[in-house]
């Protein structure tokens, strides 16, 4: 299957850190950009009924109202929302997206005026197709608001605080007996095949059963290549159950469960 | 090589943890500032994690991890390298800051008066030296008939013909005004091409008009009719020209140095204030187009209509020249209306 690489934003930072955003597609925008006219649909229904209640006193005044507030929600219910959800409407919410400034920094609210005051230009001549045509012109997938604003769209990161218990569970580990040898381990194991298994054992029900059992028996060959445990620390162990007790060694060297043996 | 994990975790998940809570709770109040000694915490905070996502570059870990700590390093790094002023309004900044802007953009409202006039005087040849066009210059029902016809008709008429709808009808002429605007503004994006065939446009349906009602000998009418809310409604969108020169020359860069990123970055403070300024203007130029410049003699004199369009028109004059005083420094953080 062939993709279309998804662009990412590269922030580098004074400290020397440097950190990536996962820039939004073309296609969620459009997604999020249709959820959001339903709601600024439903909202100027909603407020056209309530303004129509005031008829019984002024129909001109409560047409009046209606005209205002139509034009001031669908000006105004992007600007709103981005800056009190510091980049979010609620169509951007629902697919995790942000508008997020091209340099990493606060989004300040000159630039989230701008980007949808130039909405119109971007909606020209139907449904964002010079918008879109900007967007997938540019290296950062903005289109002319985005530009004049110096602001990107980016795809959410959902990144909880690390959970080891889901890499390597509290039961009894029979490698973690061999310290020197988890010692070695961790100072040969190659870090991408490391972060390879981890990611396995994490999504391991996702699998095909015969997808997974190819899989960790890859992961164990090459993990039993750099360090041979003993027989009986091994015995019995699946080439999965192998995998999940190496990240333990690995990652929880500390938590021995096992008189340590040489 | 592999970090010891557990070492690792124990050692900094409390600052992570920590880092975390400040984010949160900066980022579900956007308005919500830090004392000294918080911003000093996280500063420290953020040097940490940014040293412990540095020493994940060397070492393997858990892939969460990496993406856990680059989101918390990303959300400081905007904490502490930018600013966001509180958004309360302060009205005396709010005035003096529209015409502080404007003032520093002189030449883009020069460009977009410029282009305005060049059409108006188009306008006004095009209907001198071939009336028959005026179908196609001013493609609006109401300016068909011909102007000595629709002055006999209003001064004559004995009933309001916006009676019980002059509320929406300047609603109306506020939201389509604005609209008009806004887009002179956007449009500055086409290198200012757009921004020019708008104000072009705009000036030759205002030449035309002029010349269609001087020509029949009705240019007191004319004044009457237009320059109660004209003399400010013009000038709005005249000024919405001006911000789409803004927008066209930042993309332009035209004797900057600056990166393309950093001319719009200088300009948006003034775009946003420059704009809001033009809507409130057609805000008032809405309700005074629909409530005072509709009646004409005898409801109301023509000269009391031009006088009061005139005194406006010296009134916005005043205001964008001389409010704010000398002050032409752009500004360096947010717009001037709001208080850090």
């Amino acid at each position: 299957m062939s993709a279309v690489a998804t662009p990412s934003l590269t922030i580098d930072t004074p400290e020397g850190v440097v950190f990536a955003y996962q820039l939004a597609t073309p296609v969620s925008r459009s997604l999020a950009w249709a959820i959001d006219a339903v709601a600024v649909l439903g909202i100027v229904n909603v407020v056209t009924r309530i303004a129509n209640i005031g008829a019984f006193l002024s129909a001109d005044f409560a047409e009046f109202l209606s005209v205002v507030l139509y034009f001031v929600i669908s000006v105004g219910y992007s600007i709103v929302l981005e800056w009190r959800w510091r980049g979010q409407t609620l169509g951007k919410r629902v697919f995790g997206l942000r508008v997020i400034d091209a340099q990493g920094l606060r989004l300040k609210l000159p630039q989230i005026v701008l980007r949808n005051l130039l909405r119109p230009i971007d909606m020209l001549p139907a449904f964002y197709l010079v918008g879109g045509i900007a967007a997938v012109s540019t290296r950062l997938w903005q289109r002319l608001g985005d530009l004049a604003a110096n602001t990107v769209v980016a795809q959410e990161r959902d990144s909880p605080a690390p959970n080891l218990d889901r890499i390597a569970p509290a039961k009894y580990n029979s490698l973690l007996a061999y310290p020197r040898l988890g010692a070695r381990l961790r100072s040969v194991a190659n870090p991408e095949a490391v972060s390879l298994a981890l990611r396995a054992v994490g999504r391991r029900d996702e699998f095909d059963p015969s997808a997974r059992l190819k899989l960790f028996s890859e992961l164990a060959a090459y993990f039993r290549s750099l360090v041979r445990f003993p027989e009986p620390a091994v015995e019995g162990l699946s080439d999965e159950q192998f995998v999940a007790a190496i990240l333990g060694a690995i990652y929880q060297p500390s938590q021995r469960n096992a008189p340590a043996r040489s | 090589m592999i970090v010891d994990w557990s070492r690792f975790e124990a050692a900094e998940k409390a600052y992570w943890q920590e880092m975390e809570t400040v984010l949160s709770r900066l980022e579900s109040n956007p308005e919500e500032s830090l004392s000294l000694s918080e911003v000093e915490r996280l500063h420290y905070l953020y040097e940490r994690c940014s040293g412990d996502l540095v020493r994940l570059d060397s070492f393997s870990a858990h892939p969460g991890l990496r993406s856990f700590l680059e989101s918390l390093v990303s959300r400081a790094y905007g904490q502490i390298y930018e600013t966001r002023p509180r958004l309360r309004a302060r009205w005396k900044s709010a005035i003096v800051a529209f015409p502080r802007a404007f003032r520093r953009h002189m030449g883009a409202f020069a460009l977009s008066v410029g282009l305005t006039v060049l059409g108006t005087a188009f306008g006004w040849f095009a209907i001198h030296h071939s009336p028959s066009a005026k179908a196609v210059l001013m493609p609006f029902p109401g300016l068909l008939t011909p102007p000595h016809e629709r002055v006999a008709m209003e001064e004559s008429s004995k009933t309001d013909r916006l009676s019980g709808a002059k509320a929406t009808f300047s609603g109306d002429l506020m939201t389509h005004n604005i609209q008009v605007t806004i887009m002179a503004l956007a449009a500055g994006i086409t290198w200012g091409a757009g921004t020019s065939i708008l104000l072009f446009y705009n000036g030759v349906i205002v030449g035309a008009v002029a010349a269609d009602y001087i020509g029949d000998g009705q240019g007191t009418f004319l004044a009457g009719w237009l320059l109660p809310h004209g003399s400010i409604e013009i000038p709005a969108i005249l000024i919405g020209g001006q911000a789409g020169f803004i927008l066209a020359g930042a993309l332009i860069g035209w004797r900057s140095d600056l990166p393309r990123a950093a001319r719009f970055r200088a300009v948006a403070s003034d775009l946003l204030v420059i704009i809001s300024g033009a809507g409130c203007m057609l805000v008032w130029a809405g309700i005074v187009e629909a409530f005072v410049s509709q009646y004409h003699r005898p409801v109301l004199p023509y000269g009391l209509k031009i006088g009061f369009g005139v005194c406006e028109l010296i009134a916005l004059s005043l205001f964008l020249a001389r409010v704010g005083g000398d002050e032409t420094k752009p500004p360096n953080d947010e717009v001037n209306m709001v208080r850090p």
